[in-house]
């Protein structure tokens, strides 16, 4: 055994040690780091303080009375139940018309279509159909529902406009769930003679349905959200509703909606009692936070759940 | 029906009456069904084209009239700043200041939300854990979910009343609440499109950053932001359209002054914000009605070339 010629023990620490130029990398890393989080936080902090805001001027007015009752006293007073009802109507209808279509497109764009010009029309289509702006939508509406196919100011028109601009959320999130569901088990099911469609049927929708449902909650969030589509198309500022009434609208009917009603006591009518708009908005911010948070508790309960 | 059965090809090599091929054929109605529903597909697939175009057409067959009427002048529609629709003498359609409200809006709000909503992608991507990440893009998207009629809301009371203590303004509803809020708006589309471009960098890239000794900085600024270059800038697009789009925020938020702004604490007007202010006072048929669907039809070109952008960019991220 020869002595050993580099002694180990002491140089090891001494070649790793932290130089002045590795210093200084670390510096710079947990320098950029903290900029990046600080950058994070400054749009998530403010915020948190401006819902709790909206909470505290909302506080005097909010009980469930507030959402049963009517307004009353040229919306000075009373409650939101006229415009609740109304985005209900706004939203189901919306969805009966916007689901099937969107779910159905979403499946040809995926299951059947080729990566053709055509397809890539149609991909064009939806991109440019989402980014279209809402008053676009709205003038969409008011020429082709209200005027060309004779609707009129209605519950039907505004939904049908709602449905057409909320499309593309469903065509999107389906198309995802899609594309989780794995090459091989469609493969599988054709080398046993499966049509197109039955494989569809049997093995890619049931294997999807929770994140095509995904993205019908996220549908009925947006639709019910948005003003200026049904602005010109259906929504009024006021109609006369009975306190807790469940159908008060015909499909003919104008109707109030909740956020159009948000635009109204907040900047068309005079005196109204302090808390009455903020409460209005924390009912509208609430209920769209609650779907989007049950959207997403589906979608972290999937993706815990899933198998492959 | 027996029509119908010749013309389909036989099941397996050779059918036989009677035989296990016989047993297989499916029952007509299953076979009619299928058709129906493909044929449903095919056309719901067709479905977004056909409403691009309808959108298109509706708008554009409304402001046809006015367009093409004689003394109605596209120059002076594009770039002259007098906007008086309903003057009793001197009509004037005028949308220079109301673009340069939306461009001016939409600048303020894009100056704001780039660098945070970049610096806030590279984070979630690079820096943080996976369950930090988890928290903050579930925030993100609660963040896109507000509707834009309570961000105006916001604008109008809340942060109207900030500006009013911070820059002792007379009225804060102006440029400058309407760039804030819109900024807050287009943020989240910023960060997750920005994300999604950073993680398709592949992680071989990261790796071999590391191994030469670049630091995690390092590797972002030399490494993953050139490769993810397009990819970001789609973001930035899509951010983009949001904000020029956007139309209850701005029409609360940023006051009512049709006119050319000079300073961030003047009131102004966009062009989204005006056809929501003036479209249900403008008679249907009307000059000023159809004027008005001539700038839903300038709004619908103008996204329509910044969506398409935005498409390009993230098509040559994924070819590479």
């Amino acid at each position: 055994m020869s002595a050993p010629v580099v002694p180990a023990v002491p140089t090891v620490p001494a070649r790793f040690a932290r130089t002045p130029h590795v210093a200084r990398r670390e510096r710079t890393e947990q320098i950029a780091k903290w900029v990046f989080f600080a950058m994070s936080v400054s749009m998530i902090l403010p915020l948190i303080a401006i819902v709790a805001y909206l909470l505290y001027r909302a506080a005097p007015s909010l009980s469930l009375e507030f959402l049963l009752d009517v307004p009353r006293k040229g919306m000075r007073e009373g409650g939101i139940w006229s415009a609740f009802v109304g985005t209900l109507y706004l939203v189901w209808i919306s969805l009966a018309v916007a689901a099937p279509i969107g779910v159905l497109a979403a499946i040809y764009l995926h299951e059947y279509a080729r990566d053709n010009w055509v397809n890539r029309l149609i991909h064009l289509a939806v991109i440019n159909l989402a980014g279209v702006p809402s008053i676009v939508h709205a003038l969409f509406g008011l020429g082709a529902f209200v005027y060309a196919a004779r609707f009129g100011y209605s519950v039907l028109s505004a939904a049908l406009t709602l449905a057409i601009m909320t499309l593309p959320v469903i065509i999107a999130s389906t198309r995802e769930a899609l594309a989780s569901v794995p090459k091989e088990f469609r493969q599988a099911c054709w080398n046993v003679g499966a049509t197109r469609w039955q494989t569809i049927r049997r093995v890619v929708l049931p294997n999807s349905i929770s994140g095509i449902l995904t993205g019908i909650i996220l549908q009925v969030s947006r639709a019910a959200g948005e003003t200026a589509p049904i602005m010109f198309t259906g929504a009024v500022f006021f109609k006369a509703v009975q306190r807790g009434e469940l159908f008060p609208y015909g499909l003919n009917d104008q109707c109030m909606a909740l956020s159009m009603h948000l635009y109204t006591v907040s900047t068309q009518v005079p005196n109204v009692k302090e808390s009455i708009p903020y409460a209005t908005a924390v009912v509208l911010l609430g209920s769209v936070l609650m779907v989007n948070a049950t959207a997403i508790a589906l979608r972290v309960w999937l993706r815990n759940r899933k198998r492959w | 029906m027996a029509a119908d059965d010749a013309k389909r090809p036989p099941l397996g090599p050779f059918p036989r009456p009677g035989g296990a091929a016989e047993r297989l054929r499916r029952p007509m109605l299953s076979l009619v069904a299928e058709r129906l529903l493909e044929a449903a597909i095919r056309l719901s697939g067709f479905s977004a084209v056909l409403f691009v175009a309808a959108i298109f057409f509706f708008i554009f067959r409304e402001a046809a009239p006015v367009l093409f009427s004689r003394e109605f002048s596209l120059t002076e529609f594009l770039f002259s700043t007098r906007w008086y629709p309903t003057s009793e003498s001197n009509v004037r359609y005028g949308t220079l200041a109301l673009t340069l409200g939306t461009l001016s809006v939409t600048g303020i709000a894009i100056a704001l939300a780039v660098p945070f909503g970049l610096g806030a992608a590279i984070f979630i991507s690079e820096f943080c854990g996976p369950r930090l990440r988890e928290t903050l893009k579930i925030v993100i998207e609660l963040l896109a979910a507000i509707p834009s009629v309570v961000w105006g809301f916001i604008g109008l009371t809340v942060m109207n009343r900030v500006i009013i203590a911070l820059t002792g303004a007379p009225v804060g509803v102006n440029l400058l609440n309407g760039g804030v809020i819109l900024a807050l708006m287009s943020v989240p589309i910023i960060v997750s499109i920005g994300e999604d471009a950073l993680k398709a960098v592949p992680d071989s890239y990261r790796e071999a950053a590391l191994a030469l000794g670049a630091n995690r900085w390092q590797t972002v600024r030399r490494v993953l932001v050139p490769a993810a270059r397009n990819g970001l800038l789609a973001a930035v697009l899509l951010g983009v359209g949001r904000a020029v789009g956007e139309t209850m925020a701005v029409l609360m938020a940023t006051g009512h002054a049709v006119r050319v702004p000079h300073s961030l604490l003047d009131s102004v007007r966009t062009l989204t914000a005006n056809i929501a202010a003036e479209l249900g006072e403008a008679p249907a048929g009307s000059d000023h009605y159809r004027v008005l669907f001539l700038t839903g039809t300038l709004l619908f070109l103008i996204t329509f070339v910044v969506n398409l952008g935005a498409d390009l960019a993230i098509r040559s991220v994924r070819r590479r």
